[in-house]
């Protein structure tokens, strides 16, 4: 089982949280510190498996983390999930993203982290792996996306336009995240069918 | 229409949206509290408009607040509201924010059911799905239970997509309504071979899921993900699959035998390497769970390290990690084979990662020897200085302690050594075990005797420069060792050679500064110094030196009585007024250095930890009762421990002595101003106890020592542990030298048979021979302490509550709830003979068929569509393989039909399998009318059968094997014991009763998963020509023994065989007894009734029979290896009884054969005419046979844990074998 699944920036700047299990919002924020506080001291090239989060599970559980640019990808996962299964539904994951997102950044996530947490509905669900072909989970997003537009028609345009409109002067922040960029080493692992 | 809306979207326009949301919060960074609290003014306006757009819009944003830690609980039913919007992507918002904020305690989620439900029955597959998705986190036990037949209806769905989270989903609906798991279970098997990859998926990962938590309940479905193991390409299947079966092997270890070769193929042959690894884990499971007495798999272990060789080695950092993961499981079965790889963990110890070190430290703990300890041990001191970081040097002290102190000082040969590495551990700054170095410290001191006087000299320099120690008391516990040190050097005080100087430590001042519980162990064990340097000085006749020592004492120990610390602080007043009085004995010159020391006589043995939990606690006593009426509440709790202070003070008063000196005068101004600074509600005179303290007058001044802080951190003086390291090398050297001296000695002395055998062993590290005579004093455990301690198991786990036994049939309470009324195929129609029948009811789909069938055409034959039935159940009876079948090592034959058919098909449909059944029912027959002696009469008929045996050999082979696997017990053919000649065929069913209709023949079967049960096995034989139906047996149930009958029904109800028998046929039927007791036979009396029916008409008949549970039939045959064998005898807990039988005629093979067949024994040995075997209760009692043959006679020794089920085994046996 998938305890948890965060996303949080080099700075602890939650980016998104997926609780498969019950805390409340306080406890929630203290994982989120506490996982960051965790993860954010490793060096890179140090192993991604890291034991010991106090506050999320005990000690069957392990943090499974990936670092991409501007963020870290944490799993909580218990002992019944394979590690490098895990590392590989990362990969899967952040793929995915940019698949959806074109290039994706961090901007993206801050400003949709709706449509983020769609795309790991279709991958994960309530803590349990539900898909892990990148050509499947993309499809049903694509058919999600527009069977949206077509409910939005005629009422969403002018919105859409005004959306548009703000966006314009939005992103001063360089998009640098782009994860294209990076070179995601994976090791020795054919992607999961 | 159309305006309207785009009016009502123009409006919304100018709401803000989730991106305005998030763009404001980074605008507003210095006051985003605030900001966020208007936008949540806003939010709540949204909220309360009745366009549905700008509440989806509003929720949208709340999720995105709940984010960044913002209770959105109070918009629980807006979000609803959302939920229940008509277009997708509302409800898709509703769901999103429904998943994140709801729980179990919200209030209104019962207002969700009908909404969720109509959602999973949408036309639209994405509106289920999101349903599904958003449902399965939030699902609670109501829910589950109102849609847990939604969902099973949508496991079916035509669509993929929704088939694979219905699956999936369905995990959540039984952890949170366990009764859902045994009706769905059925269909959840079946999409295991669903054709879509994603729902086999999803399958196999909730039943893995299931079955980890409770494996035992899965074991059959093992032949079905074997199949899959090694049909499936998909990793992330196989990898679950493998880790599944890594939970299972442990219950069943023919399950790991078969699992080997394709595991080991799979490690040869995949390339992703997190297949390998699961691989590689699972071998190890499997190698554990077989790690007894199987040689043959050292192959399999030697490349399961290998390959974790290479991972280790790998470059990449997790690999490496997961490596040694593995690694340590190997570790704890088979430490040799790890050992071989000590270099590669020594290298990972250094590695930058601490993820890794660590790692590497768990496997270092069963690395070490006498051999090597002491270098590890140096190689982690080295680890320790350089580390940065108080986790890993923590970790680097207490992996040390462990290493060292493991199995009970297993490794250590030199205590010198191992008290100087404590003591250098001691220099740790800031370290948070001082605790564990102390606790080492005494466990040492005060078992190891010879190193006693070691130990006290170390402390004693340990309490010299407690300054170090306690330089930076308020950030760390490394002065705890100063705890240990000072209570060592008091108990032990005779071995010191300077207490003096160790005295004088002790009362410095700076000991003040301690934490109080280390003060006060300070103050008591300086009376014991003191008592021991007195009696010295008396000895001596230095009576000055006597007088001195009891002034410095009088002259220090007022400080600690001023402590603050109350325990201090009594134990200070007490002795400081026990010394006064000597000091005057000593003024009259009387000697009391006796005295004295009497107070501390006496050694003090170590006790086990658990000694105190172990006691039991006496009958008739309660601990949880009062045994004083408890105190009314009325008291003020501040009042009461002021008030018993002064009571104890004024008791003390009056039985001190009626002389007042001064110094008592200035004691008792002392006590009361004590009493004064401690007392919260009286206003202080002094500011500071240091003040009063010099005011006291009749106290001395003490000049405060400044102590020089920057000596260096290298005490001149103590030992190096470095140094041992060396010594202990020449020692070992010598030792060795000697050795090889007597060893020549011995040469010349005996030459011959036993010089192979020593050289054998020089090597090894049992020759090491400790530098002291070590004595290691065990701890001691109270008389009846009780044995186990077994933990009880977690009664909160939600786990526990799926532990269902899935195998059983389902009944017919056995529901999911249903709104409407569809379904009905799912569901069990009211069929009473389910509970009895166990493998005919594995398949209830087919079995409500028929009965409807029956109801719809009532006494008609519809020969035809019966015909279908049989057919298909014959179908579900191929796949349905047996666990033990398919386990065992035998061919797979053709599949074996059961033996139970519909009755009317017997003569109906002549299938080939059919025929062979009938051939083994008249063989069985012959076989017991054999067994009976009837042999002359049908030996003829016999013969004729031969030939067709033969041919049908192999299959009624596995077939029997299939049915009851004890017939033929596997062990001893592997045993090589019985298979050198033929043996006379043997059926272990016995004669029930008989009449002129009705044969009936039983064989009773233990149940392994149910130690209270057993399973009795009865074949009906229709010997008339008449038909005979409604068949009931009953049973007057004893005490101990009850047949099992179905809920509901009371004690002297019947119950009715699930079939009818026509004219020559024979069925066989199961029925399920459960037993309280199995050490004694058992006779149960009983009737069966039925009906004959012929062309006269029909007629009510009865058969009395009595049912023998003989105790054999409860034991089942359980394989057993010889070094385990030889364990159990050795262990001493088994009685002992034998027997002896003369006459015995036929051969030790046969005999073995009889004694493996009726009395379900293994073979563990045999050697010429003598053999072991074994056996097991369904309760858990070992049985141990020793036979031996002699001439004419065979003599059986046995041993069991009972030795009343002992005695009646063999009368038992003894039976059988006088039949031979």
């Amino acid at each position: 089982m998938i305890k948890a699944i965060l996303i949080f920036n080099n700075h602890g700047k939650p980016r998104l949280s997926k609780f498969y299990q019950r805390y409340s919002e306080d406890t929630q924020q203290q994982i989120i510190r506490e996982t960051f506080h965790l993860v954010s001291k490793r060096d890179e090239n140090v192993c991604n498996f890291l034991e010991g989060g106090l506050l999320i599970g005990g000690s069957d559980n392990k943090l499974i983390y990936r670092h991409y640019a501007t963020l870290y990808f944490v799993f909580c996962v218990d002992s019944s999930e394979s590690e490098l299964g895990i590392l590989d539904l990362i990969q899967v994951f952040v793929e995915t993203l940019d698949k959806c997102f074109e290039n994706v950044c961090e901007l993206d996530l801050i400003f949709h982290v709706d449509k983020v947490h769609n795309i790991l509905a279709e991958m994960v669900m309530g803590g349990m792996v539900l898909e892990t072909n990148m050509n499947e989970i993309v499809t049903q997003i694509d058919a999600q996306n527009k069977l949206e537009k077509s409910e939005a028609g005629l009422a969403g345009a002018p919105a859409r336009a005004v959306s548009a409109v703000k966006n314009m002067n939005l992103p001063e922040i360089p998009r640098n995240i782009n994860i294209g960029d990076i070179s995601i080493k994976v090791p020795n692992l054919p992607t999961f069918k | 229409m159309a305006l309207k809306m785009v009016k009502g979207s123009i409006d919304r326009m100018f709401d803000k949206n989730l991106q305005d949301l998030v763009r404001g919060i980074r605008n507003h960074k210095e006051d985003e509290a605030k900001y966020i609290s208007q936008c949540i003014d806003e939010i709540k306006q949204e909220l309360k408009q009745d366009n549905i757009a700008v509440k989806a819009n509003a929720v949208c944003k709340l999720t995105y607040l709940q984010m960044l830690g913002y209770d959105i609980s109070w918009a629980a039913f807006n979000i609803i509201e959302v939920m229940s919007a008509s277009k997708f992507t509302f409800k898709r918002i509703g769901y999103l924010a429904a998943s994140q904020c709801f729980h179990e305690g919200t209030d209104v989620i019962m207002l969700t059911t009908n909404q969720i439900r109509k959602d999973l029955s949408s036309p639209n597959q994405y509106d289920t799905g999101v349903a599904l998705t958003g449902l399965s986190c939030f699902v609670t036990p109501d829910l589950a239970r109102d849609l847990a037949n939604d969902i099973m209806t949508l496991m079916s769905h035509t669509k993929p997509y929704i088939r694979k989270k219905a699956v999936l989903i369905m995990y959540k609906v039984f952890l949170k309504y366990p009764e859902s798991l045994r009706p769905a279970f059925p269909r959840l098997k079946e999409k295991l071979e669903d054709p879509d990859p994603g729902v086999q998926s999803a399958a196999v990962n909730v039943i893995c899921e299931l079955a980890r938590r409770n494996p035992k309940n899965y074991l059959s479905l093992a032949p079905l993900f074997f199949k899959l193991m090694t049909s499936s390409t998909n990793n992330w299947v196989l990898i679950k699959i493998i880790k599944l079966f890594g939970a299972l092997t442990p219950l069943e270890p023919r399950l790991g035998k078969k699992l080997i070769e394709p595991l080991t193929n799979l490690i040869h042959s995949t390339s992703a390497m997190s297949l390998l690894y699961e691989c590689v884990n699972t071998v190890i499971a499997v190698l554990i769970s077989l790690s007894s007495g199987m040689p043959n798999h050292s192959a399999s272990i030697q490349l399961c390290v290998q390959k974790l060789r290479i991972l280790i080695e790998d470059s990449d950092q997790n690999l490496k990690y997961l490596g040694l993961l593995a690694m340590s499981k190997i570790l704890k079965t088979h430490p040799k084979s790890v050992q071989s790889h000590k270099d590669l963990i020594l290298q990972c110890l250094d590695d930058k990662d601490e993820s890794i070190r660590l790692r590497a430290l768990d496997l270092l703990y069963g690395m070490v020897s006498k051999k090597n300890l002491m270098e590890i041990v140096k190689k982690l001191m080295i680890h320790v200085d350089k580390a940065e970081g108080t986790t890993y040097r923590d970790e680097l002290l207490t992996k040390i302690i462990d290493i060292c102190s493991q199995s009970n000082y297993q490794y250590i040969t030199n205590f010198e050594w191992y008290i100087s590495i404590l003591v250098e551990l001691t220099r740790l700054e800031g370290t948070r075990h001082g605790h564990l170095i102390a606790a080492q410290m005494l466990d040492v001191a005060i078992r190891v005797k010879a190193i006693r006087k070691f130990a006290v000299s170390q402390m004693a320099m340990l309490l010299d420069n407690a300054h170090l120690l306690a330089s930076n008391t308020q950030r760390n516990g490394i002065c705890e060792v100063l705890y240990a040190a000072a209570w060592i050097c008091g108990e032990f005080s005779e071995h010191l050679e300077e207490a003096n100087q160790t005295l004088e430590a002790m009362l410095r001042p700076k000991v003040t500064t301690l934490p109080g519980h280390i003060q006060a162990v300070y103050v008591q064990n300086m009376v014991k110094l003191y008592a021991s340097i007195l009696q010295q000085k008396e000895q001596a006749g230095d009576k000055e030196a006597a007088q001195e020592i009891t002034q410095l004492m009088i002259e220090r120990l007022p400080q600690f009585v001023q402590s603050a610390d109350l325990e201090v602080q009594e134990r200070a007043s007490c002795i400081l007024q026990l010394i006064k009085y000597i000091q005057k004995l000593q003024a009259k010159e009387v000697p009391v250095a006796e005295e004295v020391i009497a107070l501390f006589a006496g050694e003090l043995n170590p006790v086990a930890p658990k000694a105190q939990k172990k006691v039991p606690v006496p009958e008739g006593l309660d601990l949880d009762a009062w045994i004083n009426e408890p105190p009314s509440d009325s008291e003020s709790e501040d009042e009461k421990p002021k008030t018993i202070f002064h009571e104890e003070e004024q008791r003390h008063s009056r039985h001190r002595q009626p002389e007042i000196d001064e110094e008592e005068l200035a004691r008792r101004r002392e006590a009361r101003k004590q009493e004064q600074a401690n007392n919260p509600f009286y206003i202080k005179s002094s500011p500071s106890p240091q003040k009063r303290y010099q005011d006291t007058p009749g106290v001395e001044h003490i000049p405060v020592v400044q102590i020089d802080l920057s000596v260096p951190l290298k005490v001149p003086g103590m030992p190096m542990s470095d140094q041992y390291v060396k010594l202990e090398e020449e020692r070992r050297h010598k030792q060795k030298l000697e050795k090889d001296k007597k060893k020549k000695k011995q040469k010349k002395e005996k030459r011959g048979k036993h010089h192979r055998h020593n050289s054998l062993h020089t090597e090894s590290e049992e020759d090491i021979a400790p530098a002291h005579h070590v004595d290691i004093i065990t701890e001691e455990m109270p008389e009846n302490a009780l044995p186990s301690d077994e933990d009880d198991k977690d009664p909160n786990d939600p786990y526990r509550a799926l532990d269902i036994d899935l195998d059983k049939p389902l009944a017919d309470s056995e529901k999911l709830p249903v709104q409407r009324h569809r379904n009905v195929e799912t569901l069990k129609s009211p069929d009473s003979e389910a509970a009895l029948v166990e493998k005919k009811s594995k398949k209830p789909k087919k079995k409500e068929k028929k009965h409807k069938e029956k109801e719809r055409d009532k006494g008609k034959k519809k020969e035809k569509e019966k015909k279908v039935v049989e057919e298909e159940e014959e179908e579900e009876e191929k796949k349905g393989e047996d666990l033990d079948f398919w386990l065992s090592t035998a061919p797979a034959p053709a599949p074996a039909p059961q033996a139970q058919s519909e009755p009317a098909l017997g003569a109906a449909v002549v299938a080939e399998p059919q025929e062979v059944k009938k051939e083994e029912r008249e063989e069985r027959d012959d076989e017991e009318e054999e067994d009976e002696g009837k042999k002359s009469s049908k030996h003829k008929k016999k013969k004729h059968k031969k030939e067709k045996e033969e041919k049908s050999k192999d299959k009624k082979k596995s077939k029997k094997k299939s049915h009851h696997s004890e017939e033929e017990p596997p062990e001893s053919v592997q045993n090589g014991t019985l298979e050198d000649e033929p043996l006379p065929p043997m059926s272990s069913y016995r004669l029930l009763a008989e009449n002129p209709f009705i044969k009936m023949t039983y064989d009773i079967q233990g149940n392994l998963q149910n130690d209270s049960q057993v399973t009795v096995s009865v074949i009906f034989e229709n010997k008339s020509t008449s038909f005979l139906k409604s068949m009931e047996l009953n049973v007057l149930d004893s005490l101990n023994t009850k047949m099992l009958r179905p809920e509901g029904s009371s004690v002297h109800d019947g119950i009715p065989v699930p079939f009818q028998l026509p004219p020559g046929i024979s069925n066989e039927a199961q029925f399920v007894f459960t037993l309280q007791s199995i050490i004694m036979a058992q006779k149960l009396k009983g009737t069966l009734s039925f009906i004959v029916k012929n062309d006269e008409g029909s007629t009510h008949e009865k058969l009395d029979f009595k049912l023998h549970f003989s105790c054999a039939s409860y034991l089942i045959t359980t394989p057993c290896y010889s070094d385990a064998f030889a364990k159990l005898l050795e262990s001493g807990d088994l009685h002992m009884s034998s027997i002896k039988v003369d006459g015995i005629s036929i051969s030790f093979q046969h005999l073995l054969a009889k004694i493996c067949f009726h009395h379900h024994f293994s073979v563990v040995e045999r050697v010429d005419s003598c053999a072991s075997m074994y056996s097991r209760s369904i309760q858990g009692h070992h049985v141990c046979l020793l036979v031996k043959k002699g001439e004419n006679s065979v003599s059986i020794d046995g041993k069991c844990n009972d030795s009343t089920l002992l005695s009646n085994l063999l009368d038992e046996m003894k039976e059988t074998l006088s039949k031979c």
